[in-house]
């Protein structure tokens, strides 16, 4: 509710925006009509909430599909680059923060720290003009832009989602290190650690078994809470790789006051945050036999 | 191991549609609307001319010159007009277009389009008395009827068949059934990421050069793909450098330059009219509903300035007095003195005389569109050097859209004055120049209201000799220079960037994509 009030309260008339530059005020109000517009606030919410209810998100003012349709077109680009990102992500950031905290003090530690200090901090869209410029444009390994849908080969597909999948997961990466770096300092400094050192347990089973291990609710639950930074990051990855995504297809809807598709991509948006919150809820049993719901 | 790899690698370079010409362009916008006639967004009129043909089209010179039309004759008293389509014509379902298809297409036209309106306020009726003839019927004589018909710009009229034609005009159509060079392949149209367009082998080209809207319309390739998805300045020239895309329609200024650079990169210059700059006064509203204070306003706005801070690249702009693009029939300086010979002291003997009290003037800056978006700081500047206070308000292009509909007082979210851009059909006569109507509230954003503006325009409509029309033009202009309808900040080009090995770019007042040659 709160989102469709703010959106009817933005400056911005769809109905100018489909009507091109040289349209008259009267050929404009009279798309405002067509779309419904024109009906009192309480009556436009009334219908779209009435369509909700029976699982339809509406029609889009801007593209002329049903707003299902339009998400569930690009949810593959999206999903894929998410998918990769975290990935990437969770298998190199974890490593690299057990290592940070096993070789706490040194020079991993230091520069790993100053790394994610720098990924934390570089803008997405920089990362991404400088990794084009070298890779695609200087080396010539990967395409500039574009996305390959996956049943037109694995290849092509990985070719194009490599370079956005990078540029997106080092600011995942640093948060992900950081806080597995600090889990696992905190578990390396606890009794049971000393107690299977003394066991002489080799030390890749004690940081795994029993440090990483003890250390793994917090690193899975800021996975879970990353989610929205990646959305985030979406949004300007798939602008600056022209990625046909759900990210670009905010963009473009948001500036052309495309508001059921604005309503339904937030609630898609939120309704992933949830769910993938609930997950790494639900993970936590595993993790930890002594939690219990 | 190898083996498999180099397999990978080499079907990872092969293009999906393997032995196909794909010419792959970044055009200047997004595809969202279909129907040409409902919309005068030039990327629907871009989309039209792939898909659709027109009676009579505009050749380079600005000629009209028959299209679909054979033949056509015109009675004594210019009140009936009979045309012949040319044998042949089919629609890319088959069907044969008639004159029926005609009629329909025309009428649907006439209700959207201001020229097309303006034609309808002649026409008694129209009818096809056999399949290859239609006829227009007048009431009175009226000078511009191969003019409407060959309008390059939006809304252009295309010829669809009557079923689609029927569909009501204030609705959007569903069906893209045309007869020109391109067959719109729905099917992949994915809106936001790509628009796909396949060669229409069934079309028959006319036997004269391309030229222009006009002359034959000849397919090289097997598809034309739009990249929808490419909307980043930096990364559409870098896939182009790259050679991921073959055409950047409408590069950014700032571009030009690396472009220029790259030995495999041409830059073209297919719409040398080009477009014109220009500022827009609210005549309902104080201070502009003054026009001593929009002659101030207007003495202050030397184009120079503007022309510099928004293009910056000398070869690609030049003033222009005419409110009609320069270079065309109607061009010319006449009546332009107060702006063409205008400094800051002159705007401000006038603001003095003018009795402004001080109002400030709201102006909106759209921040979001490079290609305009300095204009509103270029006025804000030379508006305070006359003496005006002014309100620069920063917002994005769509929000401005929105605003600029609005009647209501600058101070209740209203507005003073806009900046925007047209191509040079738009603009070039006293019909299709929405800015120079001046029927109060009916008119274009701004809503000027001026009877004798009017009577003018009536006439120019109503003459059928050039020199005539030539010389009312003038009279237009002078007159809308002293009501000061809007300013006309100067004009520039925004050439193309190709691949080098994309040859025979046609001249058009948007990018035309027929004779073109993937080499």
């Amino acid at each position: 509710m709160l989102v469709f009030l703010l959106l009817r309260l933005t400056p911005g008339d769809p109905a100018a925006i489909l009507a091109g530059d040289a349209a008259t005020a009267e050929q404009i109000a009279a798309i405002r009509v067509s779309l419904g517009l024109d009906h009192p606030l309480v009556v436009q919410f009334a219908i779209w909430l009435a369509k909700l209810l029976s699982g339809d998100l509406g029609q889009s003012y801007y593209f002329r599909m049903n707003v299902t349709t339009l998400i569930a077109q690009r949810l593959e680009p999206t999903l894929a680059l998410t998918a990769l990102t975290m990935l990437l992500s969770v298998v190199i950031s974890i490593p690299l923060g057990v290592i940070a905290a096993w070789r706490h003090g040194g020079w991993f530690d230091r520069a790993l720290m100053g790394f994610s200090v720098l990924g934390f901090s570089v803008p997405v869209f920089v990362l991404a003009y400088l990794l084009i410029w070298l890779v695609s444009l200087q080396l010539g390994w990967l395409p500039v832009q574009g996305y390959a849908r996956i049943a037109d080969g694995f290849v092509p597909f990985l070719r194009h989602l490599v370079l956005p999948a990078i540029t997106l997961s080092v600011i995942y990466m640093a948060l992900i290190a950081r806080v597995t770096r600090a889990s696992v300092l905190e578990a390396l400094g606890e009794d049971y650690i000393r107690t299977a050192r003394a066991k002489s347990l080799p030390e890749l089973r004690v940081l795994v078994r029993h440090a990483l291990a003890n250390a793994a609710i917090p690193i899975v639950t800021v996975i879970g809470i990353g989610v929205a930074l990646l959305i985030g990051g979406v949004v300007v990855t798939e602008s600056v790789y022209a990625i046909p995504g759900l990210g670009r297809l905010t963009v473009d809807a948001v500036l052309a006051r495309d508001f059921p598709t604005i309503q339904g991509l937030i609630l898609f948006f939120s309704a992933v945050y949830v769910l993938v919150n609930l997950l790494v809820d639900l993970s936590y049993v595993f993790l930890d036999p002594r939690i219990r719901f | 191991m190898r083996r498999l790899l180099a397999l990978l690698a080499l079907a990872a370079a092969l293009p999906v549609h393997g032995q196909d010409k794909v010419l792959r362009i970044v055009p200047h916008s997004n595809l969202n609307i279909l129907d040409p006639i409902w919309t005068t967004q030039y990327m629907a009129r871009n989309h039209g001319y792939m898909v659709y043909d027109t009676l009579f089209g505009t050749d380079e010179k600005n000629r009209i010159q028959p299209q679909m039309v054979e033949k056509w004759s015109e009675s004594p008293d210019h009140r009936l007009w009979t045309f012949t389509l040319r044998s042949g014509l089919a629609f890319h379902d088959g069907a044969p277009v008639t004159g029926e298809d005609v009629v329909a297409s025309l009428e649907r036209w006439g209700k959207r389009d201001a020229m097309g309106q303006k034609l309808m306020t002649f026409v008694e009726r129209m009818d096809s008395p056999s399949p290859d003839t239609f006829r227009i019927f007048l009431r009175e004589a009226c000078g511009f009827v191969l003019e409407a018909l060959g309008k390059p710009s939006s809304n252009v009229p295309f010829i669809m068949p009557k079923r689609v034609a029927q569909t009501p005009a204030d609705r959007q159509i569903d069906d893209a059934t045309g007869s020109g060079p391109y067959i719109f392949a729905k099917d992949q149209f994915k809106p936001g990421d790509k628009a796909v367009y396949l060669k229409n082998q069934k079309y028959q080209p006319r036997k004269e050069p391309p030229s222009g809207t006009a002359g034959g319309k000849r397919v090289y390739v097997d598809r034309v793909e739009w990249n929808l998805a490419l909307r980043d300045a930096q990364s559409q020239v870098n896939a182009l450098v790259r050679g991921e895309i073959d055409i950047i329609e409408q590069p950014a200024f700032e571009s030009y330059e690396p472009l220029k650079a790259d030995k495999n990169i041409q830059v073209v210059n297919s719409n040398p009219l080009g477009f014109q700059y220009m500022g827009r006064f609210n005549h309902l509203h104080p201070p502009f509903n003054n026009p001593k204070v929009r002659q101030a306003a207007l003495a202050a706005f030397s184009q120079e300035p503007f022309l510099r801070a928004q293009i910056g690249v000398k070869d690609l702009y030049r003033s222009c007095a005419s409110m009609f693009t320069c270079g065309t029939p109607y061009g010319s300086p006449k009546g332009s003195e107060v702006q063409s010979k205008s400094n800051v002291k002159k705007a401000q003997e006038l603001l003095k005389a003018s009795g402004y009290d001080g109002t400030p003037v709201v102006l909106m800056k759209p921040t979001d569109l490079a290609a305009i978006g300095k204009l509103p700081d270029v006025a804000a500047q030379l508006l305070r050097q006359a003496g005006f206070k002014v309100d620069l308000q920063a917002m994005d292009w769509n929000t401005l859209v929105g605003r600029r509909a609005k009647k209501d007082p600058p101070q209740q979210g209203g507005w003073n004055m806009f900046f925007t851009a047209w191509v040079a059909p738009d603009i070039w006569n006293p019909l299709t120049n929405p800015a120079v109507g001046a029927l109060g509230e009916k008119s274009w954003f701004g809503w000027p209201s001026d009877p004798a503006l009017e009577k003018l325009r009536d006439e120019f409509a109503r003459a059928t000799d050039d020199a005539k029309k030539k010389a009312l033009a003038e009279q237009i202009q002078a007159r809308a220079f002293e009501i000061a309808t809007h300013a006309p900040l100067g004009e520039y080009v925004n050439p193309l960037a190709a691949r080098r090995n994309i040859t025979g770019f046609v001249t058009g007042p948007g990018n035309l994509y027929w004779n073109v040659k993937k080499n």
